[in-house]
């Protein structure tokens, strides 16, 4: 039964890091740039719910939904502020002011809550279900974790591929200056991604939270660079990429931390990726692009 | 002077580098001895020295190769614990420390020179952000396992284990080199200042001589154009991995001078901030650009330090410095008005002195 508790924990976590790699490929697509804050906007979304749960003592679910109404302002305030101005500039400078802004929100974080880890008070009060005479024990959060990809997954899904502005984000993320011919508002189209990715990205904290109930500034920053990793692991730009790659990597670090040990599973972790980049140097499900001369 | 002015643009610019290096050591060295630097700028600087080492070599993939590296801490690292052990062992067998420090040195170099060749084969079959991605995950894992490797030294050798410091078996008198998260301690204090400076001439010194140089300039064109060179019968690969390889032998190098600066070092300390941190230096320095890369390292090491009596802010401010300079130094508004007005002071300068040869006239409008 270990490897089927194992199993699910690695589903459940890898969920998570799919919801965060979403945010990170499809801002990869369209802008062409790693948004090193997204990590952080977490982290974020993580506070916000604590503090609306914990000081303002509302609901749970009042407490998500305002998590993600107050990221995806910031996602957009982030992206007109600091990445609009960049459009045009090398791809170095946009990384390193993504990276200038990462720092800035886990400062800020730093300011407003200090330093001292808070523990997240439970979004959920279901009872743990038993399962085979209480060999199997499955946490209510891990279900709903798994769920909330499955139902995130399947709104963007249907989003890119039916809407009017999905359409468009398709088409920005092929050829922004095409897109602009045919009507197509690049800016908003661009905000747009960065309001969903960092609207995923609250409800990810959350999850995040739920499962591994400690909150500091830095909470946000290591599974950033997993769910990045993620991204890059299924093809980054793809969107079913991300799922696979997110729900991959969570399963291959649980069980490395469960048969190999806990200290070396990152680095098992990195290591896959590598191997995976090896043999399929656009990642599981990216698309191999070939230069022409 | 007249030597100066026929010299041929590289020359001079890599000239006046060194000049500027010289001359900033010996105001340090002056300051120092009439009493004039703080105790915390003292201590600042041979970590000074190691970023500047960090950021020259860095510059070298980034800048002049062009590839994303997001793992040059990690070859920091390699150099710093590898010296470390190094310089353990050699204590019984070579008796000055000046020479303990340099094979120290060398040996790190050349273990971290290796992690790079490693690590380079794979890297060098992808491209932009995949590199960069590979590059972090070395980083990571490198801390990783440094922080799961315990190293003793006895009477019968070097001992290894992965799991914890017990199991090195080590006999009476036995001494753990690297004990884990730990790191390694009780390091002997034999890097200073001078021993600095020295390193980052060397460092400058292999940098230009390989930029200006035949493989240097094959290197340049890989980055400008990797289909075109690859049409002029130029290895890319090769190439790239050399930038790559000898960037990281050089970092290990930084890395082992940093390590015998300090009482004890911990593996966590090279992670991916650090990387970050080498990369900001070589961004803001302006990429290729080495001079630039010298002084933001200098200034960005100085600056935090400075700014410690703000607490909590510090970094906060930081934070918005970095980003501010981004969106300035990339406004393209900002960038044709500040190039207008150079343009215009040169040419007020042109009138003036009429007897310049054509040729410079030119060459201080390119400029």
């Amino acid at each position: 039964m270990g490897f089927l508790t194992n199993l699910i924990n690695g589903i459940s976590l890898g969920s998570v890091y799919a919801i965060i790699a979403l945010g990170y490929t499809m801002v990869y697509g369209i802008a062409k740039m790693l948004n090193f804050a997204h990590g952080d906007v977490i982290m974020v979304g993580g506070y916000i719910c604590f503090c609306c749960m914990q000081y303002l003592g509302l609901p749970p679910v009042l407490g998500v939904l305002l998590a993600v109404v107050g990221c995806t302002c910031l996602g957009v305030v982030i992206e007109r502020l600091a990445y609009k101005p960049l459009r045009e500039a090398p791809s170095l400078a946009v990384l390193i002011t993504a990276i200038g802004m990462s720092y800035f929100l886990q400062n800020s974080a730093l300011l407003i809550w200090k330093s001292d880890p808070k523990v997240f008070p439970s979004v959920i009060s279901l009872p743990n279900i038993s399962l085979f005479n209480g060999q199997l024990v499955i946490s209510p959060i891990s279900i709903i974790t798994v769920l909330a990809c499955v139902v995130v997954m399947v709104c963007l899904t249907l989003f890119t591929q039916r809407t009017k502005m999905g359409k468009a984000m398709r088409a920005c993320s092929e050829d922004k200056a095409a897109a602009q011919l045919m009507g197509i508002d690049v800016n908003a189209t661009i905000s747009m991604v960065f309001a969903i990715g960092s609207g995923l990205a609250a409800i990810a904290g959350v999850l995040l939270c739920s499962a591994y109930p400690v909150l500091m500034p830095t909470t946000g920053s290591m599974p950033g660079i997993k769910a990045f990793t993620a991204a890059v692991f299924g093809g980054i730009g793809s969107i079913p990429g991300a799922a696979l790659g997110g729900i991959l990597l969570g399963v291959i670090e649980i069980f490395a931390r469960a048969y190999i040990g806990t200290q070396l599973a990152d680095a098992i972790v990195f290591a896959v990726l590598i191997v995976v980049l090896l043999v399929r140097p656009a990642g599981l499900l990216g698309k191999e692009m070939h230069e022409k001369v | 002077m007249k030597l100066f002015k026929n010299m041929d643009k590289t020359t001079r610019s890599n000239l006046i580098t060194y000049t500027m290096v010289i001359v900033a050591f010996l105001v340090m060295q002056g300051l120092g001895a009439i009493g004039g630097l703080s105790s915390s700028m003292k201590g600042q600087l041979v970590p000074i020295t190691t970023y500047i080492c960090l950021a020259i070599s860095l510059n070298l993939v980034v800048g002049i190769s062009g590839e994303l590296s997001l793992g040059h801490a990690g070859f920091m690292s390699v150099g710093a614990f590898t010296s470390v052990v190094a310089v353990s062992m050699l204590q019984g067998m070579v008796g000055s420390p000046l020479v303990r420090f340099f094979l120290g040195c060398a040996i790190a170099g050349l273990a971290a020179a290796c992690a790079g060749v490693l690590i380079g084969i794979p890297v060098m079959r992808l491209q932009g952000d995949y590199l960069a991605i590979v590059t972090l995950a070395f980083g990571e894992i490198i801390k990783n396992l440094l922080n799961n490797l315990w190293l003793g030294l006895d009477s019968n050798g070097l001992h290894v284990s992965m799991s914890n410091a017990a199991a090195l078996g080590l006999e009476q008198g036995g001494k753990i080199l690297i004990n884990g998260p730990q790191g390694a301690s009780g390091i002997e204090r034999i890097s200073n200042f001078t021993l600095g400076f020295v390193l980052v001439l060397f460092t400058l010194f292999v940098v230009f001589n390989l930029v200006n140089s035949r493989s240097g300039r094959a290197i340049m064109a890989v980055r400008d154009n990797r289909i075109a060179a690859e049409s002029v019968g130029i290895s890319t690969t090769k190439y790239r991995l050399m930038a790559f390889v000898v960037s990281a032998g050089l970092a290990g190098m930084a890395g082992a001078l940093y390590a015998m600066n300090f009482n004890s070092i911990v593996p966590s300390k090279f992670d991916f901030n650090n990387s970050i941190n080498i990369l900001v230096f070589v961004v803001l320095g302006g990429m290729g650009n080495i001079r630039g890369g010298i002084i933001s390292a200098t200034l960005l090491t100085v600056l935090p330090e400075k700014l410690r009596f703000l607490g909590n802010f510090r970094m906060l401010i930081y934070a918005v410095v970095l980003i501010l300079v981004m969106l300035v130094s990339n406004n393209r508004q900002l960038n044709n008005a500040f190039d207008m007005l150079k343009e215009k002071i040169l040419r007020r300068r042109g009138d003036d002195d009429d007897d310049e040869t054509p040729a410079q006239t030119a060459e201080g409008g390119a400029a």
